[in-house]
């Protein structure tokens, strides 16, 4: 037997070692080559004496928006104007993703029904609308409600407090009156309630096998703790009620055609490729599992919810996440439309004050951080219907 | 190693591609690539937008051909590059065009803080208002709640915003990246109002399905002098576009036109001898040939044909002359003497 101990490696033909010294050097480069490119972008601006920094979200915008969430006007700072837009990005994206979570599944689940027509009906809904560029459909949606839609004298007013115009859908509001701010308080406990007797039930079914009436329950709780507290704070009915003078309903709330038409544009194209996603994530589950899911005797609303959701989701919920960053990101088409989202006021931003690095620096950080806290989201979601090994 | 042999070459052209282009010499830059780089409009009927056989027409498109006649003695060596209101600035810093002869309006934050020149004005025109007869408006003031449709990225919602606040009524601001959609949602009834630079809206009505239904609003809410503009600190490519733009006003005022240039050659008069270089000077005080005042006359025209050509009344613009108009008959176009 060779007992001589095994020969040195020389360090330029130890793989480990050599992988180590190239992960070295490319890191090395990397950082030169951004140093490089950033101390020659300052020093282009400088020579051709472009102002930097910024110092310029501390002056007056000076300009107008149409859609505001919060106060604003255009004596207000530049860092005002892109919170406004930030917002409305938020705003529509936020909805956009609940909607389309909720539609792209009743799809996904319909496109594998045992019916035949509405099987093929959302086979070529999705078929359609995943092949049809978005921004096409969203200037489609946008001429479609200017186009249809009368002025503003002419609204259509189906009942009282009611308009609908190429301004929008302006509707009454209640008076502000504290009543509300109670209901809301109570639908807020109404939730939290909800959430301890879920636990409890689940607790109690494991404990006894007793089943409890959760969804029903829920839904009173919902509907009922706020209209109490309503009624009991005096039951306020006063309300705001929009009405024509001159060339606009002054009062009420009014949601704009950019908005609608971007929103559900972004709903339908994204609902589209959502549910395929589901329709894939619930044919991954085995046929097995169905069929002995039956066999013990399960509702079919329980093979769903117990044994069929639970696995497909794992194939869901990453091709899902994508699918959500996509419409967050497809929002910024709104310039398109006039909605005046993040990158339309930084748009605006840039070309008054000329600060093109800066404004899209802060375009890309926006949007950064829009999709990290999305995937970190459904990354922890992920992580918590994962199968747990045991 | 393999892998190392790779990588060097890459990084090396990268670190070659990314270097900064100098800006020295726009002359010599020009006339080594043989064209002079124009940033236009490529959409605003009147000013820069090619025609249906695809000729660029405009008044911005002839003051750059005039920049080329001046240059090359060829009036169409020039590269027309279409940019939008947000493109526009960054093309010319970063050296992608040479000239921007694109309606772009000369403000103080531009010329300093963009690292911009403007030279001499080459149209003199304000912020309006368009809007439908229907609506029965007679002035701005009555606008109250009114819908405002607004291109963006431009001085335009600045003033409209700034009007509003002065005169203390309200507006909802639809703003559209494209001309086009904008002037279709306009057309629809989304808003009450289009605002932009007259001019713009004479050419937004010439489009319009019924053009007697729009009217322009009397009032001017904004001074816009369009400028071309040139990188700061080229002061020699500056006086080049600078002149060539004064050499049309000048040749108007001297009354030397596109059709009799070729007589005026013959004049005795001092001052039309200096201009089209029959006495020489200023050409070589430029650095360029002694005929590119004729050049730019022969081949372009001068200011008022120009003028009448793009946008005055016999287009569909159906603009008069008025503040365009020669100093010596009420306008603001001045030249200083050529000598």
């Amino acid at each position: 037997m060779d007992t001589t101990a095994p020969e040195k490696i020389p360090f330029l033909r130890d793989p480990a070692k050599l992988a180590i010294l190239y992960q070295c050097l490319t890191v090395l480069g990397v950082g030169l080559l951004s140093y490089y490119l950033i101390h020659n972008t300052l020093a282009n601006l400088e020579r051709q004496s472009i102002s930097t920094g910024f110092g310029f979200l501390e002056k007056e915008a000076a300009f107008e928006i149409g859609e505001k969430l919060v106060s604003y006007s255009a004596a207000d700072s530049y860092s005002r104007a892109l919170f406004i837009g930030f917002l409305n990005t938020l705003s529509v994206s936020f909805i956009g993703i609940v909607l389309t979570i909720i539609f792209g599944t009743i799809l996904g689940i319909a496109r594998l029904s045992t019916n035949w027509l509405l099987a093929r009906l959302s086979a070529i809904y999705i078929e359609v609308f995943q092949d049809i560029p978005i921004l096409l459909q969203l200037f489609f949606w946008y001429a479609f409600f200017y186009e249809m839609l009368p002025s503003p004298r002419q609204a259509f007013n189906p009942m009282t407090g009611l308009f609908l115009c190429n301004r929008g859908l302006i509707f009454g509001v209640p008076q502000s009156h504290v009543a509300f701010l109670y209901a809301f308080a109570a639908l807020g406990v109404a939730c939290l309630l909800i959430f301890f007797i879920r636990k409890w039930a689940a607790k109690r079914q494991a404990a006894t096998g007793q089943l409890f009436p959760i969804m029903r329950v829920s839904l009173a709780l919902i509907i009922c703790l706020p209209l109490i507290t309503w009624w009991l704070a005096g039951a306020p009915t006063a309300m705001n009620v929009p009405k024509l003078t001159g060339f606009n309903f002054k009062g009420g709330l009014s949601i704009s055609p950019e908005f609608t038409a971007l929103l559900l544009g972004l709903v339908l194209y994204t609902s589209a490729f959502v549910a395929e996603v589901v329709r894939a994530g619930i044919q991954s589950v085995g046929k097995g599992q169905n069929e002995a899911a039956m066999s013990i005797g399960l509702k079919p609303a329980h093979v769903l919810n117990l044994v069929v959701l639970p696995q497909a989701l794992r194939v869901i919920v990453p091709p899902l996440t994508s699918q959500l960053l996509n419409l967050t990101k497809n929002s910024s088409l709104a310039v398109a439309i006039g909605y005046p989202d993040f990158v339309s006021v930084a748009g605006t931003t840039i070309n008054q004050t000329g600060q093109a690095i800066e404004g899209v620096a802060l375009i890309m950080i926006v949007y950064l951080t829009f999709s990290l806290s999305t995937s970190a989201l459904m990354n922890w979601y992920n992580k918590k219907i994962a199968i747990v090994e045991r | 190693m393999a892998h190392f042999q790779r990588i060097v070459p890459a990084m090396v052209a990268a670190f070659c591609l990314t270097a900064g282009v100098a800006i020295s010499g726009t002359l010599d830059d020009v006339k080594s690539k043989g064209f002079v780089q124009a940033g236009v409009n490529g959409d605003l009927f009147g000013f820069g937008k090619p025609d249906e056989k695809g000729v660029w027409r405009g008044l911005d498109v002839d003051t750059a051909r005039a920049i080329s006649a001046a240059i090359f003695g060829d009036a169409e060596k020039v590269k027309f590059i279409p940019q939008t209101a947000k493109t526009r600035f960054t093309a010319l810093q970063s050296g992608e065009i040479d000239v921007l002869t694109r309606n772009a309006t000369q403000t103080l934050s531009r010329d300093t803080d963009l690292g911009l020149d403007f030279v001499q004005v080459n149209y003199y025109d304000g912020q309006g208002f368009l809007i439908p007869n229907k609506l029965g408006v007679k002035s701005a003031k009555e606008l109250d709640g009114a819908s405002v449709c607004v291109l963006p990225g431009t001085t335009t919602e600045q003033n409209v915003a700034d009007y509003f606040r002065q005169n203390k009524i309200k507006m909802n601001p639809v703003v559209i990246e494209s001309t086009a959609e904008l002037a279709k949602a306009f057309f629809a009834g989304r808003c009450d109002v289009l605002t932009s630079d007259a001019s713009q809206l004479a050419g937004t009505r010439a489009v319009a399905p019924k053009p007697s239904d729009y009217s322009i609003l009397p009032d001017i809410i904004s001074k816009e002098p369009l400028a071309p503009a040139v990188r700061h600190g080229d002061n020699q490519w500056k006086d080049i576009v600078n002149y060539a733009v004064l050499a049309m006003i000048e040749a108007e005022e001297l009354g030397i036109t596109s059709k009799n240039v070729d007589e005026m050659m013959a004049s005795t008069n001092p001052v039309v001898q200096r201009f089209l270089g029959v006495t020489p000077g200023n050409g070589k005080a430029l650095g360029l040939d002694e005929k590119w005042a004729y050049n730019i006359i022969k081949q372009v025209g001068n200011y008022g044909e120009v003028f009448e050509r793009n946008v005055g009344v016999n287009t569909p613009l159906m603009l008069k002359r008025g503040l365009n108009d020669l100093w010596n008959k009420g306008g603001l176009m001045y030249s200083p003497p050529f000598k």
